[in-house]
């Protein structure tokens, strides 16, 4: 197995109610079947059941899908609003 | 020759010009953007905002934003400063300050870097106004805005 740290920010944070968790996941496990366990798992958590919620690994944002591997850094959160 | 800062402190927009400007004879222009915290938003009183950031990517993200426009323009000093943490009314936000011999360049550039920053920087706004707290949803025309440099 390979731990993961998962990062929540924003109103995602405050949904999951901690900042970060970290996480075992399977080899070849990709970034798009983490969200959706994670969605099966909290339903509650609003944020990640919307179409436009945002990802990031290993502070890069990711736009399509990618594999996860030991130690990587994923984020959920929602669309930013900085500025 | 960047300045990319995330903090709590406010700045001074005095010091970012004179920044940008002593000891350099090259550029003839100069831009400065500063984004402030407005009274109202969507019919809400605002009287604060917290502002939350993702750090080191955030950071991360701006540099690389910054490096995109220093590909496209023509641009010498960049200096961009993300205020983060509870600010008040009219409290200044965001900076973004770019220097170049011409003012073309310098114009488009602050532009490029606010227009990314506003979509891809990993920063948000919760809002508190008499009605509670709210978290600022993201919106369309900003997306709009940044397709126009694709």
């Amino acid at each position: 197995m390979n731990t993961i740290t998962v990062k929540f920010f924003a109103r995602l944070r405050e949904q999951s109610g901690v900042d970060a968790m970290d996480l075992e996941i399977g080899d070849m496990t990709k970034l798009s079947e983490l969200i959706a366990q994670l969605q099966d798992q909290h339903q509650d958590w609003t944020i990640l059941q919307q179409k436009n919620l945002m990802a990031a690994v290993n502070h890069s944002m990711i736009t399509d899908d990618c594999l996860l591997a030991a130690g990587d850094e994923v984020a959920l959160f929602p669309p930013v609003t900085g500025g | 020759m960047d300045f990319i800062n995330i903090q709590n402190e406010d700045f001074n927009v005095q010091q970012q010009y004179d920044a940008l400007s002593q000891s350099n004879t090259r550029d003839g222009a100069v831009v400065l953007f500063v984004g402030r915290v407005r009274d109202f938003n969507e019919g809400e009183q605002v009287t604060e905002m917290v502002l939350e950031h993702y750090p080191g990517m955030a950071e991360k993200c701006l540099e690389d934003i910054v490096a995109k426009a220093r590909e496209r323009w023509d641009i010498n000093r960049v200096r961009v400063i993300h205020r983060v943490g509870l600010l008040s009314q009219s409290d200044q936000i965001v900076l973004v300050g770019t220097s170049s011999p011409h003012r073309g360049s310098a114009f488009a550039a602050a532009e490029f870097i606010m227009d990314y920053l506003k979509t891809d920087a990993p920063f948000w706004k919760k809002e508190i106004s008499d009605q509670g707290e709210r978290w600022v949803e993201a919106r369309n025309s900003d997306e709009t805005q940044k397709k126009r440099w694709q």
